[in-house]
């Protein structure tokens, strides 16, 4: 008998995702929708998609689903959260949801130490508007808003949101990844499952930053999107593990009805 | 039940959480804060009750938004400028059609103003006040007993429609004390199709607000206003004092209507005959009564203490049928009693 090596995560819906080609939404969905799955813990999570590119991603997620307003995910997710401690809640944020309008709903679940997930995609622009500059847009790069590239003088700097969040007594684990590799995707897809894990063990607030592909508005193809997170955004932004309490093993999620 | 001396805040806060509130998220302003003190201090004691003081009233209102759809009854507070922040959220809950209560306490605005009472956020009150096409059902209490009464029937019909309700005061119905008596809430029925609790082994759900299919949105739009018409044909509240043999009617509602009844006895004890007409939703406000009663009566003042914000609905409601004036006292400032009889006197005198 064959041995099914590779299928379409069951916690993934059928539909077409509706972004553009390269994007790394479609991979990061996947990532969370496989946790899922693997985890057994489909019929215990709720998500709480953004503001941005991902607001349709109720669309793709086969978990139940709340839509925040730009920026407060962390909120709602807060208070899902404490109405239903043994859940399983995850927000999903870009980065000028996160660390512009939301930064501080964000910043707050963080620092109290809210036991959820926070999967933050940075790919340093807004990309739903059309490629405006975001908190996250590095010094030089252009965008729409910042057509001779951004100035520090003007614009201030890209927000380190990692290295930030890691710094907050509230948060528990704090990983940046990158998804412009096979090996990116791998890690990218544990850091996920240890951010859930950290939740099922009530470890407090976990936050995955992925450094996440925009072709279209950076205007490269896929394959130099993978070269410039490589060879550019990870020079500003580095992977890594910014904070981990986690340590000791701890309970098994188990699927309840 | 015997009856309870409490001030207006901690009123609503009682009657919330006796009407089975047990989520509640808000953000220090004055004349506001001791009924968020009072949840802090009253959530401990109730079974399941979280109490989380936001960093904003933006986070405030997501946050009930987000307990809300988690299944929970939830209800959060402010005055003005504080109130101003949650109406991307008070939009959005009704959108997604997610009950809850927000609660005004009044001040004296624009913008940061100062910490009196008034009633100067009528407007933002009756027409939705954030963006998009919605209705928000509004109570306006007059006393104590009301608050107790007003806050728990809010909480069901928020449920029975699926849409956020709001408790207009100000900071006197906020400070003041009076006796109370809390009466028996009403099981909650709010079914569990609802809520957004995990998909078990079952089929997920989701709750949106974007629908940006054109067909879609009109269709939702529409569904939303069927639902505002059931609302007022069904849930329209006004109050009728002595205006059996009244020449002159004063439309007043909260502070302002309690101010009104004060000066009526006054110029009742001078034979003149003028009565009380006190919306207590201000939306759906009780047009269909106030229009009719300009059949027998053809003098109406409005009181506000604003420049003039309710007055448009009462034109609205009379159109034409009867003569108009107002007197507002806006900004925080309250007239007392014998003011406000001395204007009712000269003008019942010019009518009469």
């Amino acid at each position: 008998m064959a041995k099914i090596v590779f299928k379409h995560p069951e916690s993934l819906k059928e539909n077409i995702f509706h972004y553009c080609p390269g994007c790394g939404h479609s991979i990061v969905h996947r990532l969370v929708a496989e946790v899922i799955d693997e985890m057994g813990i489909r019929g215990i999570t709720i998500g709480v998609p953004p503001a941005g590119c991902a607001v349709l991603a109720y669309n793709y997620f086969d978990v139940d689903m709340i839509e925040a307003l730009h920026g407060r995910g962390p909120a709602m997710a807060t208070a899902i959260k404490r109405c239903l401690p043994d859940r399983v809640v995850f927000s999903y944020q870009g980065d000028g949801d996160l660390a512009a309008i939301g930064i501080a709903e964000s910043f707050h679940a963080a620092n109290r130490g809210e036991n959820f997930s926070v999967i933050f995609i940075n790919n340093a622009v807004y990309g739903m508007t059309g490629g405006q500059m975001a908190p996250t847009t590095m010094l030089n790069q252009r965008s729409t808003t910042t057509p001779a590239g951004r100035k520090q003088s003007v614009d201030g700097y890209p927000v380190k949101v990692s290295e930030i969040f890691s710094r907050l007594d509230g948060a528990a684990y704090v990983e940046r990844c990158a998804v412009s590799s096979p090996a990116g995707v791998n890690k990218t897809k544990k850091a996920i499952r240890k951010a859930f894990q950290c939740q099922l063990d009530g470890l407090g607030f976990s936050l995955v930053e992925v450094l996440s592909l925009c072709p279209t508005n950076w205007k490269l193809s896929s394959v130099d999107s993978c070269k410039y997170i490589d060879e550019v955004m990870s020079k500003v932004f580095p992977p890594g593990v910014y904070k981990d309490l986690t340590g000791k093993t701890g309970k098994t999620a188990e699927a309840r009805p | 039940m015997n009856k309870v001396l409490m001030s207006g805040n901690n009123v609503i806060g009682e009657a919330a959480i006796r009407a089975g509130c047990r989520f509640y998220a808000g953000y220090p302003i004055t004349p506001q804060n001791e009924l968020t003190e009072y949840m802090a201090e009253h959530m401990r004691n109730a079974e399941g009750g979280i109490f989380i003081q936001s960093e904003s009233e933006v986070a405030a209102i997501n946050m009930i938004a987000g307990a809300s759809a988690a299944g929970v009854r939830v209800m959060t507070s402010s005055s003005g400028p504080g109130i101003s922040l949650k109406q991307e959220g008070i939009s959005s809950m009704a959108a997604q059609e997610l009950p809850g209560i927000i609660v005004n306490i009044m001040r004296g605005g624009p913008g940061l103003g100062n910490i009196l009472p008034s009633q100067g956020d009528y407007f933002q009150a009756t027409r939705g006040g954030g963006h998009g096409d919605y209705r928000t059902i509004v109570f306006a209490p007059g006393s104590g007993q009301e608050l107790a009464d007003l806050t728990m029937d809010a909480f069901d019909l928020a449920d029975k429609y699926r849409t956020p309700a709001m408790i207009l005061a100000d900071g006197m119905m906020g400070q003041m004390m009076e006796p109370v008596i809390f009466k028996k809430p009403k099981p909650r029925q709010y079914p569990e199709k609802f809520m957004l609790r995990g998909a078990g082994g079952g089929k997920s759900k989701f709750i949106r607000g974007l629908l940006l299919d054109p067909v879609d949105s009109e269709a939702h739009n529409w569904k939303l206003a069927r639902k505002y018409e059931v609302i007022s044909e069904n849930e329209t509240r006004f109050e009728e004092h002595r205006l059996d043999d009244a020449k002159l009617v004063i439309v007043a509602y909260g502070t302002a209507a309690r101010i009104a009844k004060g000066a009526i006895k006054r110029l009742r004890s001078h034979d003149m005959k003028i009565g009380l007409f006190r919306p207590i939703t201000l939306w759906p406000f009780p047009e269909m009564r106030l229009r009719t009663l300009s059949a027998t009566v053809k003098n109406f003042l409005v009181f506000e203490m604003s420049t003039g914000q309710m007055l448009e609905d009462v034109r609205l409601a009379l159109q034409g049928y009867a003569d108009i004036e107002f007197h507002g006292r806006p900004g925080g400032a309250v007239p007392t009693p014998a003011e406000l009889a001395n204007v009712i006197a000269r003008v019942y005198e010019q009518k009469d």
